[in-house]
C-alpha cells in the first residue's frame, strides 16, 4: 500500500491524515527525520510557515527534508506548506526548504477579514474546485521549470515543478481529494 | 482564469484559520518588543492587550480592550495572525477590532464585562470570535452566537493550571455522555446544558466540538502544555505565563516545543532544562468569588 507522511509538527496535520486516507491510502504523522525514509509521498500541511519552520530547524528536520524531495520524493505543499517549499519569500527571514523555484508572498490577499473561499479553475481538472484561501499567500515570481495550473487574479496559487506540487488554499478543508490523487498519482 | 462567487467572512474560513493555529501555542504580548519575542520562539500567533492577566489581577480597575495605537505597533512588528480581546457584550469594541484588520477578537472574561446578560452577536462580523468555556453548554452557546473557535476559561493570570484542567475534563466527560444518548435524550441534554440542539445532536453524533478548541488560563510551564494537549485540546494559549517568568524568550521557546512533543516525555523534559523562576503562582483556595474571572459571561 502507498504510505503518505503528513508533515506534523503544528498546522492542520490531521485534516490531511483523513483526506488521505479516505483515498485508500496509508497515512502517516511524520515528526522525525527517520520516518521520511518509510513513505513514499509527503505533504506540508497548512499552519504558521514560521513556527512549522522554525520546529523543523530546531529538530533536525530541514536538511533530510530537502535531501528527500531532491532525490525525487512526490511532495505537496498546502499554504504554510507552499511557503516552505519556496526558495525565497518576499519579506522576512525565515527558514525554507528552497526545494521550488519560486518566489512567494506572504499574506498575499491581505489578513483574515480578506480570507476567502470560491470556485477556482484548474489545470488537468474537468471541474472547478472550491478552494478556500486563508491568509494565504501567492506565487509572485516563477523559475522557468515551474508549470502554473491555476491563478487567482493573474497571481499563481497552484503550481508545479518535477516531483513537487504546491497551494496557496485548502483541499483538506473541503474534503475534495482530486489534488491528493494528483500527489498520489505522483508516486 | 479567475475564481467565482467569492465568499469572505463564511463559517469554513472563520473556522478555518483556528485549523492552522492547531498544535501551537498562542502568546499574549503588551508591545512590540515581546510579539517580537514571541515569533521568533515559535508562537503561531499572538495576542494584542494592555496588561497580562496576572498584572490586572494585580492592579484591579476597569480592564478593556488595547489602544489601537498598541494593536498597530504588534501589526507591524510579526507576520503571524494578531488577535486582540474585547469586552464580554462590548460590540463596539468587537466593531474597533474588526476595523483594525485584527485577525481574531477573543470576547473575553479577563476583560471587565460590559454586558451581564448578552454576550456579542458574532455572527455579525466577518473577522472571526473565540471565547471562553467552563463546560459544554457554555462552549455551545458561544459557537450558536458565532463563535469560531473556544478555550478553556481556566483561571487567567494565576499561573495555576487547575482549572484549566478541570475545564477540559469537564467537556470532555459532558461530550463523551451525550454520544451515548438517543434522540429523546438529546433534547433533555439540550434543556440541561442550556445549549442549542442542533449543536447538541452535532456533537452526540461527531463526539467532538464543531470549532477548534485550545486550553487557557493557568499554562505556565512546558508540562502544563503538554499535560493540556495529553486532554485534547488543540493548542495553548499562554497570557502571562511567559512575560512574568524570569526568562521568557527560554520560557517561550520551550513551552513552544513541548506543545508540538506533548507525547514525547523526553523531549519535554529536555526543553524544561533551566528555564529559571516560572511565574509566582497563585493557589485558587485564596481567590475570594470576585476574584475569580471564570465567572464572568455565562
Amino acid at each position: 500500500m502507498t504510505r503518505v507522511g503528513v508533515l506534523a509538527l503544528q498546522g492542520d496535520f490531521r485534516e490531511h491524515l483523513h483526506i488521505l486516507e479516505s483515498l485508500g491510502v496509508g497515512a502517516v504523522a511524520v515528526k522525525k527525520p527517520e520516518q521520511l525514509g518509510e513513505v513514499d509521498a509527503l505533504v506540508i500541511p497548512g499552519g504558521e510557515s514560521t513556527t512549522i519552520g522554525k520546529m523543523a530547524t530546531r529538530f533536525g528536520l530541514i536538511e533530510p527534508l530537502r535531501q528527500s524531495i531532491e532525490s525525487g520524493l512526490p511532495t505537496y505543499g498546502t499554504c504554510a506548506g507552499m511557503i516552505l517549499l519556496a526558495g525565497a519569500v518576499t519579506d522576512g527571514d525565515q527558514p525554507l526548504l528552497g526545494a521550488l523555484d519560486v518566489v512567494v508572498r506572504r499574506n498575499a490577499f491581505g489578513r483574515q477579514n480578506e480570507s476567502f473561499e470560491a470556485d477556482l479553475d484548474i489545470d488537468g481538472l474537468d471541474e472547478p474546485f472550491h478552494a478556500v484561501f486563508i491568509r494565504a499567500p501567492w506565487v509572485e515570481k516563477v523559475g522557468s521549470e515551474i508549470e502554473v495550473l491555476a491563478e487567482v487574479d493573474d497571481h499563481p496559487v497552484m503550481v508545479r515543478q518535477d516531483n513537487i506540487l504546491a497551494t496557496s488554499f485548502h483541499p483538506e478543508l473541503t474534503g475534495d481529494g482530486r489534488i491528493h490523487d494528483m500527489l498520489i498519482e505522483m508516486v | 482564469m479567475e475564481p467565482r462567487e467569492v465568499q469572505t467572512g463564511t463559517d469554513r474560513v472563520k473556522r478555518g484559520l483556528a485549523e492552522m493555529l492547531k498544535g501551537g501555542v498562542i502568546m499574549d504580548v503588551v508591545t512590540a518588543d515581546e510579539a517580537r519575542i514571541a515569533e521568533e520562539a515559535g508562537a503561531v500567533a499572538v495576542m494584542a492587550l494592555e496588561r497580562v492577566p496576572a498584572d490586572i489581577r494585580k492592579h484591579g480597575g476597569v480592564a478593556r480592550m488595547a489602544d489601537p495605537t498598541k494593536i498597530e505597533e504588534i501589526q507591524a512588528a510579526v507576520t503571524v495572525p494578531v488577535m486582540a480581546k474585547c469586552r464580554i457584550g462590548h460590540h463596539a469594541e468587537a466593531a474597533v477590532l474588526q476595523a483594525l484588520g485584527v485577525d481574531y477578537i477573543d470576547e473575553s472574561e479577563v476583560l471587565t464585562p460590559a454586558d451581564e446578560e448578552h454576550h456579542v452577536d458574532k455572527w455579525a462580523f466577518t473577522t472571526p470570535f473565540v471565547c471562553g468555556a467552563r463546560n459544554l453548554g457554555e462552549a455551545l452557546r458561544r459557537i450558536g452566537e458565532g463563535a469560531a473557535m473556544v478555550r478553556t476559561k481556566g483561571e487567567a493570570g494565576t499561573g495555576n493550571v487547575v482549572e484549566a484542567v478541570r475545564h477540559m475534563r469537564t467537556v470532555t466527560n459532558e461530550m463523551r455522555a451525550l454520544t451515548t444518548m438517543d434522540d429523546e435524550q438529546l433534547m433533555s441534554a439540550a434543556r440541561d446544558h442550556g445549549a442549542p440542539f442542533d449543536l447538541i445532536r452535532e456533537v452526540a453524533s461527531t463526539g467532538k466540538l464543531p470549532v477548534v478548541n485550545f486550553a487557557a488560563g493557568g499554562i505556565a510551564t512546558p508540562a502544563d502544555a503538554a499535560l493540556m494537549m495529553s486532554l485534547g485540546v488543540d493548542g495553548v494559549f499562554v497570557g502571562s505565563g511567559i512575560f512574568k517568568s524570569s526568562s521568557p524568550e527560554a520560557y517561550a521557546r520551550a513551552i513552544v516545543e513541548a506543545t508540538t512533543f506533548w507525547n514525547e516525555p523526553e523531549v519535554v523534559a529536555k526543553v524544561s532544562h533551566g528555564l529559571g523562576e516560572a511565574m509566582p503562582g497563585i493557589s485558587l483556595d485564596t481567590l475570594g468569588d470576585t476574584e475569580r474571572l471564570a465567572g464572568r459571561g455565562w
